[in-house]
């Protein structure tokens, strides 16, 4: 029994099967939803350093040419899935409680888990035109789930992020098309082959309309529009789900999965790459310094992040996308548990304005406490994880000989910095108001994640140099660094 | 030729897109864009006096190759259709509880978020 399948299928079933049974009890929709991401955590966890190709129904390649749909399990993949599995596990136990203002949990479950499917697909698929279509799913599940709330605001942003998420789409569906009339096929690894080394026209064309495609879903500047509106319009655990995974498993892992493993990575790519890396990482770092809006201020800072992780992949030295991998697992990792954070706030006092906070960590010290372990992350103080992964990617422009660049990086660490202190003030540790007397530590379950995750934020900041780099990093760097061999592996050729 | 036609009904969506206040007038040139990226991967598989690509016992593979149209464009459209079709439902439901809230289709009259 070949497990690589089991990651699409399981939350896909799952997704039919809530809504079908959960009226039967109070508790099911919940139990089983955890369940399903638990279980898909242990088994993204028992592939990891693994490699393995599925053909779905066992159409093998004859003599080379592929015929059928193939699943790929490697390295890049096995890692982005570890990824998504843990802040989707993270995210479902949070739910438990906090999903109890809005009114239905059923639809709420069966979205969230056809929103994994859909990511997990993306992953795992060998196949240019199934990546679109598992876009799709993860797509259009997130676009309910933004206006999940049904409030103007919501709606709104829902629509922004719609629109643009649409024009993506079919400018990923138009690459796509270019690519079968230009060679034939669809399969990715067959595609790269057909193509190595001869950039004519329509495949240039193709290749634009994959980076802008894939560069809205990832939302890097300048097409980053939507996020800032539509990330702190969703309920709490679908933040800590779109900015920790959603934008990188459909936005990051695709655009670097296209341009490293099909069409190669080239002088002039790299230099688009730290572009758009280095433009996300400062403007947006400077729009989110102004921000009162807690959530609006922390999906500001996504997108900074996300341009030191293109930042460091777009270099292109193994140091360069080691470092670039390792902040896309730590962003993960404390980004998510901001959005926690700021969900947990918003559950006991109900809004999201810094200026009326203040003085919460003498009421939840769980939250408190937390929060500042992720800032300090995301800052980049040592010894959390943020900090290391900034280094390594600090050093990678060194040794490439990008000074500027180098500086950059540093003077937006020093920014992230500057604006987490404000958070901190505002939120934690200001005088307590008058009406926030009565405010309470959140439920156990959310303080539950809340926890598990600052831990993963101080150990994958102890463990980064020992095996786990080995093990887990490794493989995932050593797959871009091969960049169009993936060809030779994934066809045996 | 035909292929630039396809071109200019995408970018007549593009520009619909662009320009309209009115949100169903988005959602149709969204759905406008849709149309022009499945009419080009359509034609692709179109081949003038093509067969339909089907095999029994007394085709030859050969012959085959040579007159018959190309099926798998023709299977990808249909499964974009069905996703174009679930994103443009989406996309109305949610119009009309914009239309409910706000009591109007003009979009820069939705001016809760701020920029």
């Amino acid at each position: 029994m070949n497990i690589i399948p089991l990651f699409v299928a399981i939350p896909l079933g799952m997704a039919f099967f809530i809504p079908m049974v959960g009226r039967k009890a109070r508790k099911l929709p919940d139990l089983l939803g955890n369940l399903t991401t638990l279980v898909l955590l242990i088994m993204s966890l028992s592939v990891i350093g693994k490699s393995g190709i599925y053909w779905m129904g066992g159409w093998s390649p004859r003599s080379g040419i592929p015929i059928g749909i193939n699943l790929v399990l490697d390295g890049l993949s096995g890692f982005i899935l570890v990824t998504v599995s843990l802040v989707s596990f993270m995210a479902t136990l949070f739910s438990v409680q906090y999903m109890e203002q809005y009114t239905s949990k059923l639809h709420y479950y069966s979205l969230f888990l056809l929103m994994v499917a859909g990511m997990n697909g993306v992953v795992l698929s060998g196949d240019m035109f199934n990546i679109f279509v598992f876009l799709e799913i993860a797509s259009i599940a997130s676009y309910a789930l933004v206006g999940f709330g049904c409030r103007h605001e919501e709606l709104e942003a829902s629509f922004k992020y719609l629109v643009l998420g649409s024009i993506a789409s079919i400018l990923i569906l138009f690459g796509v098309a270019l690519c079968y009339a230009m060679t034939g096929t669809l399969n990715m690894a067959h595609l790269g082959q057909l193509i190595r080394g001869d950039m004519n026209p329509p495949i240039l064309l193709a290749l634009t309309f994959f980076l802008a495609g894939f560069s809205l879903k990832a939302a890097l500047v300048p097409f980053h529009a939507w996020l800032p509106d539509a990330h702190p319009s969703a309920p709490a655990p679908i933040s800590a789900m779109l900015s920790g995974v959603l934008i990188k498993a459909i936005g990051i892992y695709a655009l670097i999965r296209v341009i490293f493993n099909v069409f190669g990575l080239t002088p002039l790519l790299s230099s688009i790459l730290t572009t758009l890396g280095t433009l996300s990482m400062i403007v947006s770092v400077l729009l989110a310094i102004g921000q009162w809006d807690l959530k609006r201020l922390l999906a500001y800072h996504s997108i900074s992040q996300i341009g030191y992780v293109i930042l460091g992949i777009g270099l292109g030295t193994p140091l360069g996308i080691l470092g670039g991998l390792f902040h896309l697992i730590n962003h993960a990792a404390f980004k998510s548990l901001l959005f926690l954070n700021a969900g947990a706030i918003e559950y006991t006092t109900g809004t999201r304005e810094l200026e009326r906070m203040g003085g919460l960590n003498k009421k939840m010290p769980v939250t408190g406490s937390t929060s500042i372990i992720a800032s300090m992350s995301i800052a980049g103080i040592p010894p959390f994880n943020g900090f290391w992964s900034k280094l390594i990617i600090i050093m990678a422009c060194v040794n490439a000989g990008r000074f500027g660049l180098a500086g950059w990086a540093v003077f937006v660490s020093i920014m992230t910095l500057a604006s987490f202190m404000k958070v901190q003030k505002y939120a934690f540790f200001d005088e307590l108001k008058k009406a926030r007397e009565r405010v309470k530590e959140v439920p156990a379950l959310m303080c539950f994640s809340m926890i598990l995750l600052a831990i993963l934020c101080v150990t994958m900041g102890l463990l980064w140099h020992s095996w786990v780099v080995d093990l887990f990093l490794g493989p995932a760097r050593d797959v871009l660094v091969a960049g169009t061999n993936y060809a030779a592996t994934v066809l045996g050729n | 030729m035909l292929y630039a036609l396809c071109l200019l009904l995408f970018v007549v969506g593009l520009y619909g897109v662009v320009t309209k206040k009115n949100v169903i007038k988005i959602v149709i040139s969204l759905v406008i864009m849709g149309y022009a990226v499945n009419l080009f991967l359509i034609m692709l598989g179109y081949r003038e006096k093509g067969v339909a690509p089907i095999i029994d016992q007394t085709t030859e593979a050969a012959k085959f190759a040579q007159t018959s149209v190309d099926p798998l464009p023709q299977a990808l459209v249909l499964t974009a259709i069905v996703i174009g079709l679930g994103v443009t439902a989406l996309m109305v439901a949610i119009c009309i509880r914009l239309y409910e809230r706000y009591g109007t289709f003009d979009i820069t009259e939705m001016r809760k978020l701020k920029g």
